[in-house]
Formats: C-alpha cells, structure tokens, sequence
C-alpha cells in the first residue's frame, strides 16, 4: 500500500497546489478570453430585444450584410477549388519544388491584414501599376466591391488547402489507385472515393474560410473606402457605430459577428471528431 | 524533372492551375509592395522608415508585441497545464474556449477590450483608483495582444504535453528528484520548444495585428500608434511608396520569424529523433 501511494504522490502535484493551478487556469481564461465575448453579448442586449433588432435591421446594417455574404459566396469557393487543386497536387505526386509550393501557400498568414489590403491598392488603386489602364476603361476595383473581394480571397487563402493536405497526406492514396485501375475515370474517382474521404476536413476548411471571410477587418478596411450603403462590410459597420458613439447599435451588429464565431467553435469541435473518425 | 510514381490522374491540371492561382493572388501583389519600395529609391526608404513617428511607431508595435508574447507564454502555459495535466469538470469546454481569439473577428474583440477597460468599463472602473491607465495606453495594447497570442501558446504546447513520456518522470522521482526539480530539469526542456514556437506566433501576429488594438490603443502619435495604422495613414495621404516602405520593413520581420519558427521545430525535431535512436 505504501508503495502505491507513495508513486502517486511523486507523480503528481501537492492537492493544493493541484487545485491552485486549476483555478488559476480556469480564472485566467475567464479574464482573457471568455469575458472579451461574454461583453459582446451583454452590450448587444443592454437596452433591450427592440433596440437589438432595430440596430440589425436598419438599411445600413441590412446592406453589410448582405456585401458580407456576396463577398463570403465569391472568396469561399475560389478558395475550395484552389484548396482542392493544390491538395491534389502535393498529397498525391512527388515533384520537384514541392516543399515550396507548401511554403508559399501559408504566406498570407504571416502579413499583417493592413499589408494584405496595401498590396492591392499598390497593383489596382488609381496610382497602382493598372490604376491608368482601369481608369481609361472605366473599371473600378480599389474602393469597389472587386477590391473587398479580392483582400478577403488573399486573407483566406491557405485555409481549406491547409486542411486538406495533411488529412489526404495521412490517407495514402490506395484507395484512389484502385479505382483507377479498376477502370473508374478521373471525376468518377475523385466523386466517389476522394470526395466522401475529405469530406468532413473539406467541411471544417469551409467554415474557417466562411468565417474569416465574414469577419476581416483590417485588409478590408484599407481597400473599401468605407462608402455606406455601398463598400460596407459587417465588421466595417460595427467601427464606423463605434466611433459615432453609438456604442449598443456597435455591439448588436458585433453580436452577430461573434455568433458566427460560435457556430464555428461548435462546428469545430463536431468536425474534428468526424475527421478523426475517418483517419482511422 | 518531375516524378509521377503511380497511376493517379490530374498532376498537370492541379499543379499548373495552383501555381497560377497562387501567383494571382499572392505572389504577383505582394511584389508589388517590393516594387513600390524599391522604386521609390533606398534614400526615400530610408527617410520614410527612419523618420521619428515611423520609428515611434516600431517601437510601440514590437515593445507591446514582446510584452505581450512573454505574457502569453506565461498565461498559455499554466492554461495549458491544467488542460493536460489535471482532471476537472468542464475540461473539455475550457479546452473549446481557447479558441475563441482565433474565431472572434479582431475588431469586435477590439471594441469589446476598450469597452471593458475604458476608465468606466466592467474592469477599467477597478483599476482606475489603483492607477492603472489601460485604455489608450501601451498597456491596453498589450491585453488586446495576449488575447490574440494566447491560444497560439496553449494550442503549440498542448502536444507536447500531451506526448511527455510519464517514464522519464517517474524515473526521475524514484531517483529522489524532488518534484520541483522533476519539472525544472525534466518536464520544462521538453516543453521549451514549443513554448518558444507559441512565443514566436504570438509575437509575429502582433506586430500586424490591426483590428482588435486600433480601438483600444487610442492611436496617440508617437505614444500610442502602432505600425500598420501608419500604413494607413501614408495611404490616406496618397504616399504609396512611404506605405510600401514601412510594409517591407514589417514583411521582412515577419518572414524572419516564421523562418525562425520553422528552425525551432526543425531542431526540436532532429533533437527528438537523435534522442530516439
């Protein structure tokens, strides 16, 4: 008995200390991490459901929305088409420039969003490379819908490849050979053997890719313009209430940024059990 | 030059329409910003980059993005130990929670921080009396940065945690390590690569980030305004090689760090297999 009891003591803390750390644990995420959400919600419904509902209602509010899911409809899928090419690529075939191929895909993680926005002001705007060429024809991108497209499509870039490689690395590619070699064509293999493998990552890098693309700010702000009614997105429309001191109309428009935020935690924790449901 | 092993179908079309959609997108725009600067000539750099609100500016983005990765590690990791190590309820929601910062948008944590720590907020009003100033000052800077950094530290860390070998341990306490010493000399080396990769995504983060610290940081020139808002402000004034240049100053140390990264996990690696063989 002794012998037992005393290893269990060795391997692990003091019960004080053990309970200490726990609380310590439980206090600091509370502090730094869950109370900044909890703020949103609480703010949102200070005055009250009508006043919530008025300031998510409101023409202003209606039309970023609505630019938020246009820009989200457009970048989320030239991100999955991409994610799905270049997963292929480097999971699949050995080549030479492969390690920098996967290299480059992670660059837009490592630029700040103000950069990722400047640079497409620096190649589109009205003194860019094709500023002259745009403006003899009329084309507006900087400051227009284009731009917001463009900066959330380079912002969300590496989302879903990132998901993808690894989970059709881990796969090995057996199960795509045979069906090639039993006579399947190239889209009836990918229909129905890669497909319904990737599935639930290819899900889980939607949602990453959705929610970015509903939520960037930074990149977004310096191409937009801030036009109301026209080049606002919604976290555009929380600063621009912000800073007009209408601070519960802010936070009601935030609130629905942070459910979004939410949902993909949930859909995070769902996704990730799938997947590893179907490694094994 | 390129090897095809295997039978699968749609190397070309995939390689070629990746390497073409990642040139469109990334690579052809972000020289632009090079470009830019480097037409702009090095003395026009040079006076941009060195001129004393930009240096101002450096100085408040790196000083607060060091705070704040050392305060992320330190936070991360007594999150992270509790998650690994210990057994309570509710685990695995706290360990849902961490992940907040990723999925919040930057300017709704921005507008929810300085409400919170404006001198009438929930916790500003508390602080206040004490006389700590966190809204509009450095300080608020930093909090916003370690919300950011924190689940980079507790999610690099986690693993390793996860794949600490209980035999080394045990061996070192039937030895007579006390249990200090079993965490100084045997658990906390094994944690050290990691730690250092969560202290460098963290740090990297902040010197970019934008949106949760414009709301806070008050953007005092000078005291209070941070890299990137300048990038904002050349742009506002039409100063697009001024913009540029302060923009290859931060991808430069950016790049570096992820380069960095990569050669804190490389060894790690190379030192865990040497270990193993």
């Amino acid at each position: 008995m002794s012998a037992t009891s005393r290893r269990r003591i060795l391997r692990t803390e003091p019960t004080w200390l053990r309970r200490g750390l726990i609380g310590l644990a439980l206090l600091l995420t509370f502090l730094f991490i869950v109370l900044p959400l909890a703020a949103v919600f609480i703010q949102a419904f200070d005055k009250g459901w009508a006043v919530w509902q008025a300031a998510v209602t409101e023409e202003n509010a209606r039309s970023a929305i609505l630019l938020s899911l246009l820009v989200t409809g457009i970048t989320v899928p030239l991100n999955v088409v991409f994610g799905l090419a270049a997963a292929w690529t480097i999971a699949r075939f050995q080549f030479k420039g492969r390690n920098v191929l996967l290299t480059l895909i992670d660059i837009p993680f490592g630029v700040s969003p103000v950069v990722s926005g400047l640079i497409f002001v620096l190649v589109f705007g009205a003194q860019g490379w094709l500023g002259p060429w745009l403006g003899d024809h009329d084309i507006q991108i900087i400051f227009a819908v284009p731009g917001i497209v463009l900066a959330t499509v380079f912002v969300t870039f590496p989302f879903v490849a990132r998901e993808l490689i690894p989970l059709m690395q881990s796969q090995g590619s057996d199960e795509e050979e045979a069906a090639i070699v039993l006579g399947a064509t190239a889209w009836q293999m990918f229909r129905r053997v890669t497909l319904p493998n990737i599935k639930w990552g290819l899900l889980y890098g939607v949602v990453l890719c959705t929610a970015r693309s509903l939520g960037e700010f930074g990149a977004v702000s310096v191409v937009s313009g801030h036009i109301r009614g026209l080049t606002n997105t919604i976290p555009l429309h929380v600063e621009i209430l912000y800073n007009e001191y209408n601070y519960t109309a802010a936070f009601a428009v935030a609130s629905l940024l942070s459910v979004v935020a939410v949902v993909t935690l949930l859909l995070k924790k769902v996704l990730e059990w799938k997947t590893r449901e179907a490694r094994v | 030059m390129f090897k095809r092993p295997g039978v699968l179908p749609g190397f070309w079309p995939a390689y070629s329409y990746s390497v073409l959609y990642l040139s469109l997108i990334v690579l052809i725009p972000l020289s632009a910003v090079f470009l830019k600067a480097a037409t702009a000539g090095w003395p026009k750099i040079w006076q941009t980059i060195s001129s004393p609100r930009v240096v101002a500016a450096y100085e408040v983005s790196f000083g607060a993005s060091l705070a704040a990765a050392i305060a992320s590690v330190v936070i991360g990791f007594v999150i992270a130990w509790a998650l690994e190590r210990y057994e309570f309820p509710g685990k695995s929601f706290v360990d849902a929670l961490v992940d907040i910062p990723f999925a919040l948008p930057t300017a709704v944590a921005g507008i929810s921080l300085t409400s919170l720590y404006a001198p009438n907020g929930w916790l500003g009003r508390y602080l206040t009396p004490l006389g700590i100033k966190v809204a509009f000052t450095p300080l608020g800077i930093t909090i916003a940065l370690i919300f950011i950094g924190l689940p980079f530290v507790v999610r690099s860390v986690q693993p390793v945690m996860e794949d600490a070998d209980h035999e080394v341990e045990e061996a070192a306490s039937s030895l007579g390590a006390s249990r200090w010493q079993v965490f100084r000399r045997v658990l906390f080396p094994a944690f050290r690569p990691a730690l250092l990769t969560g202290f460098a995504l963290a740090f990297a983060r902040g010197l970019g980030e934008y949106g949760s610290v414009v709301f806070i940081s008050g953007n005092l020139p000078m005291k209070t305004e941070i890299a990137p808002l300048l990038i904002i402000a050349k742009l506002e004034q039409y100063d697009y090689a001024g913009a540029a240049a302060i923009a290859v100053a931060m991808l430069v140390a950016s790049f570096f760090l992820l380069f960095l990264i990569n050669f804190i996990q490389g060894r790690s690696r190379r030192f865990m297999e040497t270990k193993l063989s």
